[in-house]
């Protein structure tokens, strides 16, 4: 019959019609992040990490540069190297995540973040300065324990660098179990 | 009287709208027939291959995400396997079933992002674009869930998958896995018997069984000319030998079969993440293996059915940490070989929709 066509596309309209719409509106209103989102503006750990360049080197593009030169002697930590220069070139990084998967001391995690836009390329590459006063909200992503924790960056607080280690601290209880009192 | 006329030669690309990506055809066109067309191809050459010689086995992973950006699971799953023939990895099998679901899915969002962008092709404009990109959005939701980017993935790793999903993900997944077929029962609603689109697309472009075959075409379109040829079926990687799918193959090789083809194949791969689902045992996800993976000196090739087409890694070891060559087989490039045969004869307005339904991705096409 003539005109039927026409009936059922409209009610393909009428249907549409009704439904909520599937599209945010963007800059008032953002979907959230996945916990595990591998965002910009990395996490950065100054007390955790060692300096050891894991992260440079796994880097496929090579976009990490870490400068360090022998710290002070502390007995009970064990010697360690002090940062000068750990700059990352976000301009050119593509968020795979490698670097934090190579990173033994749990020093370095993905931000959060997605909208760091810049005018001039310089400011995209991110200082050691900046690192170190990032508000610090680590991704989950390779880091199951922050994962069993039910942590989300976009939600939680910041977390200090003694909270997002792979091992936990032991208790006092636990302590005076193994070690004899002096 | 009669009309002296001569044939036009005409640029559809680099930059053009109905093109997909920086494709450029140079068209001799007699009146509105297309008499010639020649691709011109390497607008978006960035060395791939030659880039993977000077990074790690693990570091390529992060490379081939941008071979076939709309299917970037598939070619790391690709990538994987030839690595792991060549260095003779075992991976877990909780990590074969992640892999095969993350691909599947990959397959389903490409095969949409195809319909989508065939009906844009047909004049249909943003419409069913907006439809298809809307169930396309929630795959890629399932995939920030699972590895934390949305395109560019980078999930896998020679030797399993580099963290187990997250327990969100399960629900997700089975939440996407009921809505789903709806929304393909709605677009076949719209698309399938719509009218229009019948008429532009039966007995257009058709492609030969034969033809098909010589020139080496696989993927859907293949299966769309009759032959019943799958890697999956044929050549069983991963898990596919443990899960039950059929091949959707058309009969005639039209452009209607290639796109038909392609949503039946979103119906199985559903079934083929169902099965998935049921048959995954709780396990580890990656096998021991050290960043620098070292293979022993030696050749392999690896290949599976990406949503293209047949996507092949020929890796050559010479026991270093870096691959010494890496050629990659790309469907896409492969299938435009049959550019010429199925466009010439037909009008203007054939030629765009005949080309929407080969399905290139330049991002392949060009490496």
């Amino acid at each position: 019959m003539y005109g039927l066509g026409i009936l059922q596309g409209l009610t393909v309209t009428f249907k549409n019609l009704m439904r909520k719409p599937f599209t945010i509106q963007y800059p008032e209103e953002r979907i959230p992040q996945h916990p595990r989102f591998r965002g910009e503006e990395f996490t950065w750990y100054e007390e955790r990490c060692t300096g050891c360049a894991s992260c440079a080197k796994y880097c496929p593009l090579g976009i990490i540069k870490i400068v360090t030169h022998p710290g002070k002697t502390n007995m009970q930590e064990g010697d360690y190297y002090a940062i000068d220069v750990f700059d990352i070139d976000i301009g050119r990084c593509m968020f795979c995540g490698l670097c934090v998967e190579a990173c033994p001391y749990d020093a370095l995690f993905m931000g959060s973040g997605f909208e760091e836009g810049q005018y001039r390329r310089q400011d995209l590459v991110i200082p050691v300065d900046r690192l170190r006063k990032a508000s610090k909200r680590p991704s989950t992503w390779f880091r199951p324990q922050l994962e069993d924790k039910g942590y989300n960056p976009h939600t939680g607080k910041e977390l200090s660098w003694r909270q997002v280690g792979r091992h936990q601290q032991p208790s006092q209880e636990d302590l005076k179990e193994k070690w004899a009192e002096r | 009287m009669t009309l002296k006329t001569e044939p036009v030669t005409i640029n559809i690309g680099p930059q053009h709208p109905s093109t997909h990506g920086v494709f450029r055809m140079r068209v001799t066109f007699d009146g509105e027939v297309v008499v010639d067309v020649e691709p011109v191809l390497g607008y978006l050459h960035r060395g791939s291959e030659k880039l993977a010689e000077e990074r790690t086995y693990t570091q390529v992973v992060t490379l081939t995400d941008r071979l076939d950006y709309v299917a970037s699971m598939s070619n790391n799953l690709a990538y994987v396997l030839t690595v792991e023939k060549l260095a003779g990895i075992k991976p877990p099998d909780r990590a074969m079933y992640l892999r095969v679901i993350a691909a599947e899915l990959m397959r389903i969002a490409s095969h949409l992002v195809f319909t989508g962008f065939w009906l844009n092709d047909l004049g249909a404009l943003a419409t069913p674009l907006m439809y298809c990109f809307r169930e396309r959005e929630k795959i890629l939701d399932l995939f920030e869930m699972l590895c934390g980017a949305r395109i560019t993935l980078s999930y896998m790793r020679p030797g399993g998958v580099f963290q187990d999903a997250p327990e969100d993900f399960w629900p997700a997944l089975h939440r996407f896995l009921e809505e789903m077929p709806n929304y393909i029962d709605e677009y076949e609603g719209l698309i399938t018997g719509n009218e229009i689109v019948l008429v532009r697309a039966k007995n257009v472009g058709i492609l030969s069984a034969e033809k098909a075959v010589n020139s080496s075409i696989s993927g859907p379109i293949l299966r769309a000319s009759g032959v019943e040829w799958d890697l999956r079926k044929a050549d069983p990687y991963e898990i596919y030998d443990r899960v039950k799918f059929n091949i959707p193959f058309g009969g005639v090789g039209d452009n209607f079969d290639r796109y038909f083809v392609r949503v039946q194949e979103m119906r199985e791969s559903l079934k083929i993440i169902e099965q998935c689902v049921e048959q995954v045992e709780p396990g580890p996800v990656r096998s021991e293996v050290p960043f620098l993976v070292r293979p022993p000196k030696g050749e392999a090739y690896g290949r599976v059915e990406a949503p293209k087409g047949e996507l092949g890694f020929y890796l050559v070891s010479d026991g270093g940490i870096a691959p010494y060559r890496c050629k990659i087989r790309s469907p896409s490039f492969i299938n435009l070989t049959i550019l010429r045969d199925i466009l010439v004869g037909w009008k203007l307005a054939d030629m765009i929709v005949t080309f929407g339904t080969i399905d290139i991705n330049m991002g392949e096409v060009d490496r």
